[in-house]
């Protein structure tokens, strides 16, 4: 019985036959994982949409009392992530630990950056009376009884794209210590161009969610 | 109750869904025994006689898997378009229809004739007559099912949904809820009587008198203060009502729509969300101060003011100071 | 081969032990076993309900549970087989085990997220079972807002999160088959030389990466709607009740495809090894599989349609259910044709095709009744559906699967099951399953509504006869959990392939070694090809 020849790599699985595989089967992998995650936020973007259309004005109004100032920078500060974690990916294909380790900390940097400014944003939407429930407030015609659907669909949608944040941002620390383990070499960085593609979605599906939730209806406005 | 293997056909359309059915009994009977024979045919016909027999391959053959995939897909279409006729018929009541409202709660059917009857999980129609159910629930979904007349629609709380049908053949039919609503679903239930008109006719003027829907309605009208803007000499705040029911209405916003039912309910409920183009967004909701069975009776009410005498409006309504 | 001998031999079953070892297996092989306890052990939960439903209809006025207690009965039945039954069945038990094997491949692509899939599954499991001991759950399996968001009593957010949680291990399970189907064959394995079973599994796959994430989010709405009282669905605050079902149906409609698939791909394989001969348009089955798992995603509002949809959209949708119909049928006439001139044999595993076979098509054929918008206005909601889709996923579904289970228990178990019980019991389950349910599509038409705890006095005849087929199918279902559990101490020893089956799990061991193959195969022949399988042939046809 002759075994076939093992590649000589600790990161090389036994389910593989060669690192490409492996890398391929990595990358295919997390693709579809990202397909699953766009029809996850799919199915919320479809209820906005359905709601959007029954009740723009009620959208509009409820939209406007969002910061965009502030929006706008959350957006810039999650773009910025993305660029520094590109510079990871890229300091990993060329094999360079510290830089790999800066990169990723400036990423998370920003990252809870973003999470913070969307700390604060929703504090002050509770302080507007506008976390939907019981204590609900808003003054308008038709606003009272239905903005809580706006305000339902954008505390839904931001909280569940901050959860993926903090999932990222701990895949960032574990990536982290790998790197600083020195897991990581030009031959193998294949979880940081990984987390690296996860991290580039979730801030894709900001840039779906600032329009869609902050910029509705402020023509003329 | 007897024992029976299938329903009374009592509307007008139970004996078309029970031909569209036996259609597709016989094709499905058909496809059936063909299937199930030409397995019983094969399975004797070659059964394994020696261990070491092998059969000659066969790959396919694209002419089967065409006439297979086209005689299948023409049946189909046969049967999607003949049972897409039926529906249409099911879901179009005819203008002249006798206009019944239910209101669903759990777990009972509370219906209303025009005339004032109102019955719990009962209705008295006359046979051979349309009768229309516009309906709505105070809570969940319910269902509204008559299997003798073929018919069912869920009645679903924040909207109205209607159904339709036109008995004909005098006697007392079940009528079930058939969507999942809780501890007394399967309770929910009552009878449909059908009448021959005369019997009818009796049966509405017995019993206690009462006022009309539209009577009602007018009372809670004037309660509301519903006609401190609604005037009816077109010199209120809000638009005139008289002769709005089944007109065009023009938005806004530019589109138009109907004023069925259903816009007069929304007005009430949730006016923000359609104005009447050439006037402001004035109208407070109305939500919590009346209940669906007060709004149904604004309904009838607004339903009876008939079109404006000498006003000569073709469609649409004047804005204030138009005229 | 001796006893001695087999039991000497290194297999996935004896290499490791302890309960370390199975628990945190990467093998396949263990992992599929480790679902097959724990998906039989929610069969018999759900059969248990089934058994009290059922008994409670014998008589119409409902006298052996209260309502909110059927009310429960029917919801966890409904649950637990979808769920946790059901869903993961033939894909987690023997799509894990042989999947692999199939393509010549040791193990999944990501075998630890295989197992973390098994976890999934038991802990959104346990759940569900916290919820059913604590009280129970009456909102039927299928939610319906706002009784579940607003009106219900009962334990909803446990068995939401429960099934939150077991659709994660489903997307994952997916995902795996996904990558590996397209990364991990073996050499000369091409797409159109797999076997049809893993063309099933590649298609059911797609599903379930795609529709379950909605299933996922539409839970998440639910849940903040009964948690913090937000209004999503809710009338009182605009929220539209009939936007769940678009959300719910959306998965949930691609999610019986989901069932039936797989099933499916069992059944090819069977007819071709029992008629020792190529399916009958393999090219043709293949695209089917997948145009099914496409078209399915198409025809969700077909289970809207009395529900206040637009008239429109209840044409387009009745429109596009019966194109879906179509490849479900060209399947049937080609596995028919595959008998035509074959070697048929009347093996255990043959039964069940057959049988999957003949309910299958009256099952699908009744989905043509209530695809037409004329008659399902008058039988939705009645036990007309009811027994629609129990023919497709009891007398489909559950059908291939066992016999998936026969036919592959040599290659698990390295032992043979007792084939005069086996066979018996299939006739059991066949004569049983159709006593059952060939009465409620009377009851339906008759008007008899689904989720009735009592009913009107004239439809006890035909629940009797129900309940009569449900005793009779309890036992079938019954003797192979018994013999099953006996042939794994007495059962006789399986060579590697007492079919004489082709397909590479039967070129490997029974029960196959840990790494499955000895030399990664190089596949040079077509998926079915039987020359020179049998010693000296004797020529059919």
């Amino acid at each position: 019985m002759v075994s076939e020849p093992h590649v000589e790599s600790l990161a090389l699985r036994e389910q593989f036959n060669s690192a490409e595989q492996q890398k391929d089967a990595s990358s295919l992998g997390m693709w579809v994982f990202l397909i699953t995650e766009v029809m996850f936020f799919g199915g919320a973007f479809a209820a906005y949409t359905v709601y959007r259309s029954i009740y723009p004005g009620v959208f509009g109004a409820a939209s406007r009392t969002l910061n965009t100032t502030i929006g706008a920078l959350n957006t810039a500060v999650l773009l910025c992530s993305s660029f520094t974690m590109v510079l990871a990916v890229r300091a990993g294909q060329l094999g360079r630990r510290k830089q790999i380790m800066a990169f990723l900390v400036l990423t998370l940097i920003l990252g809870m950056v973003f999470l913070g400014v969307k700390g604060y944003e929703w504090n002050e939407k509770y302080v507007e009376h506008h976390i939907p429930g019981p204590s609900f407030q808003m003054e308008g015609p038709g606003l009272q009884d239905h903005a809580q659907l706006f305000f339902s669909l954008y505390f839904a949608m931001t909280g569940l794209h901050a959860m993926h944040m903090l999932v990222g941002a701990g895949l960032l620390s574990w990536l982290l210590y790998q790197t600083w383990r020195g897991k990581f070499s030009a031959a193998y960085y294949t979880p940081i161009d990984m987390v690296g593609l996860y991290w580039h979605f979730v801030d894709i599906i900001w840039i779906f969610l600032f329009p869609l939730l902050y910029l509705i209806d402020r023509h003329g406005h | 109750m007897s024992f029976r293997l299938f329903p009374v056909e009592a509307s007008s359309i139970s004996a078309e869904v029970d031909q569209l059915l036996f259609f597709l009994l016989a094709v499905a009977a058909f496809f059936t025994v063909v299937i199930f024979a030409a397995i019983l045919f094969f399975a004797i016909r070659y059964r394994r006689r020696s261990d070491n027999e092998l059969p000659r391959p066969i790959h396919g053959s694209i002419p089967l898997e065409i006439v297979w995939s086209v005689i299948p897909f023409g049946l189909s279409m046969v049967m999607f378009t003949w049972g897409a006729s039926v529906f249409f018929r099911e879901r179009r009541p005819p203008d002249n229809a006798l206009p019944i409202y239910v209101v669903a709660k759990q777990w009972m059917w509370k219906l209303q004739h025009p005339e004032g009857q109102r019955e719990i999980n009962e209705l008295h129609i006359p046979v051979g007559r349309p009768v229309k159910l516009t309906m709505t629930s105070e809570d969940v979904i319910h269902s509204f099912f008559v299997p003798a007349f073929r018919t069912k629609q869920d009645v679903v709380p924040g909207r109205y949904t209607t159904t339709w049908f036109t008995a004909i053949k005098p006697g007392k039919y079940h009528l079930f809820c058939a969507e999942y609503c809780g501890n007394n679903h399967s309770g929910m239930g009552g009878w449909i009587y059908v009448m021959e008109p005369q019997d009818y006719e009796a049966w509405l003027s017995g019993g206690t008198p009462g006022a009309t829907l539209a009577e009602n309605g007018q009372k809670l009208f004037e309660n509301l203060a519903c006609a401190n803007c609604h005037k009816s000499d077109g010199t209120g705040r809000c638009p005139d009502l008289t002769g709005l029911f089944g007109k065009d209405v023009k938005l806004a916003d530019g589109s138009t729509v109907k004023a069925d039912e259903g816009y007069i309910r929304e007005s009430i409920l949730r006016p923000e969300a359609k104005i009447v183009a050439g006037y402001q967004p004035s109208m407070p909701t109305f939500q919590g101060l009346v209940t669906e069975e007060g709004v149904l009776q604004l309904i009838e009410y607004v339903k009876s003011l008939g079109p404006n005498p000498g006003a000569g409006q073709a469609e649409g309504l004047a804005a204030p100071g138009s005229r | 081969m001796t006893t001695a001998v087999a039991e000497e031999r290194e297999t996935y079953l004896n290499a490791g032990h302890g309960v370390k070892s199975w628990l945190l297996t990467k093998d396949h092989k263990r992992i599929g076993l480790l679902y097959l306890f724990t998906i039989t052990f929610f069969f018999f939960i759900g059969g248990v309900f089934a058994t009290l439903i059922r008994l409670e209809l014998l008589s119409p006025h409902g006298n052996l549970v209260s309502s909110e207690t059927y009310n429960k009965l029917f919801t966890m039945h409904g649950v637990v087989m979808v769920f946790f039954f059901l869903i993961p069945s033939i894909p987690a038990t023997l799509g894990n085990f042989f999947l692999p094997l199939m393509i010549g491949a040791r193990d999944l692509a990501f075998p630890r997220i295989n197992l973390l899939s098994w976890y999934l599954l038991v802990i959104g499991g346990l759940f569900a079972i916290f919820a059913m001991v604590a009280g129970g759950v009456d909102t039927g399996w299928t939610f319906y807002t706002p009784y579940s968001t607003s009106y219900s009593n009962t334990w909803v957010i446990a068995t939401a999160l429960g099934i939150f949680v077991a659709g994660f291990s489903s997307i994952l399970t997916g995902l795996n088959f996904i990558v590996t189907v397209h990364r991990m064959r073996c050499p000369g394995m091409t797409w159109f030389r797999m076997p049809l079973f893993v063309w099933a599994h590649y298609a059911t796959a797609l599903i379930q990466v795609l529709g379950t994430p909605v299933l996922a989010v539409t839970l998440v709405l639910v849940l903040c709607e009964r948690m913090f009282h937000i209004g999503i669905f809710d009338p009182a605050l605009g929220g539209d009740p009939v936007l769940f079902q678009h959300l719910f149906w959306f998965y949930s409609h691609p999610a019986v495809y989901i069932m039936i698939l797989p099933a499916m791909g069992v059944i090819s394989e069977l007819v071709s090894t029992f008629s020792r001969k190529a399916i009958f348009g393999y090219g043709f089955v293949a695209f089917s599989s997948v145009a099914i798992a496409v078209l399915g995603f198409l025809v969700w509002g077909h289970h809207l349609f009395v529900s206040g949809q637009s008239l429109f959209a209840g044409m387009v949708f009745s429109f596009l259910s019966y194109f879906v119909a179509i490849p479900s049928a060209i399947k049937v006439f080609n596995w028919t044709a595959t008998l035509y001139k074959g070697s048929i044999s009347y093996a255990t595993p043959m039964l069940y095709a057959f049988g999957f076979i003949g309910l299958f098509t009256i099952g699908g054929l009744t989905g043509l009744f209530v695809a037409c918008l004329g008659i399902d206005v008058h039988v939705t909601d009645t036990y007309f559906v009811v027994a629609h889709f129990h023919y497709i996923m009891v007398g489909g579904a559950i059908m291939g699967y066992l016999g998936g289970l026969h036919y592959w228990w040599p290659k698990i178990t390295g032992r043979m099951y007792p084939e005069g019980w086996a066979k018996l019991s299939a006739l059991v389950i066949f004569l049983g399953f159709n006593l059952t349910f060939f009465p409620q599509f009377i009851l339906g038409y008759l008007g008899m509504p689904r989720r009735y705890h009592v009913y009107p006095d004239e439809f006890q005849v035909l629940h009797v006869l129900s309940t009569a087929g449900a005793s009779v199918l309890a036992v079938g279902y019954l003797m192979p959990l018994i013999y099953f559990m006996w042939s794994l101490k007495y059962g006789a020893i399986a060579g590697r392939n007492p079919w004489k089956a082709t397909g590479l799990e039967w070129q490997t061991e029974s029960p196959p070694p840990v790494h499955n193959f000895d030399e990664i195969p190089i596949v040079t022949r077509e998926a079915y090809d039987y020359s020179g399988t049998v010693g000296q042939e004797v020529q059919v046809g």
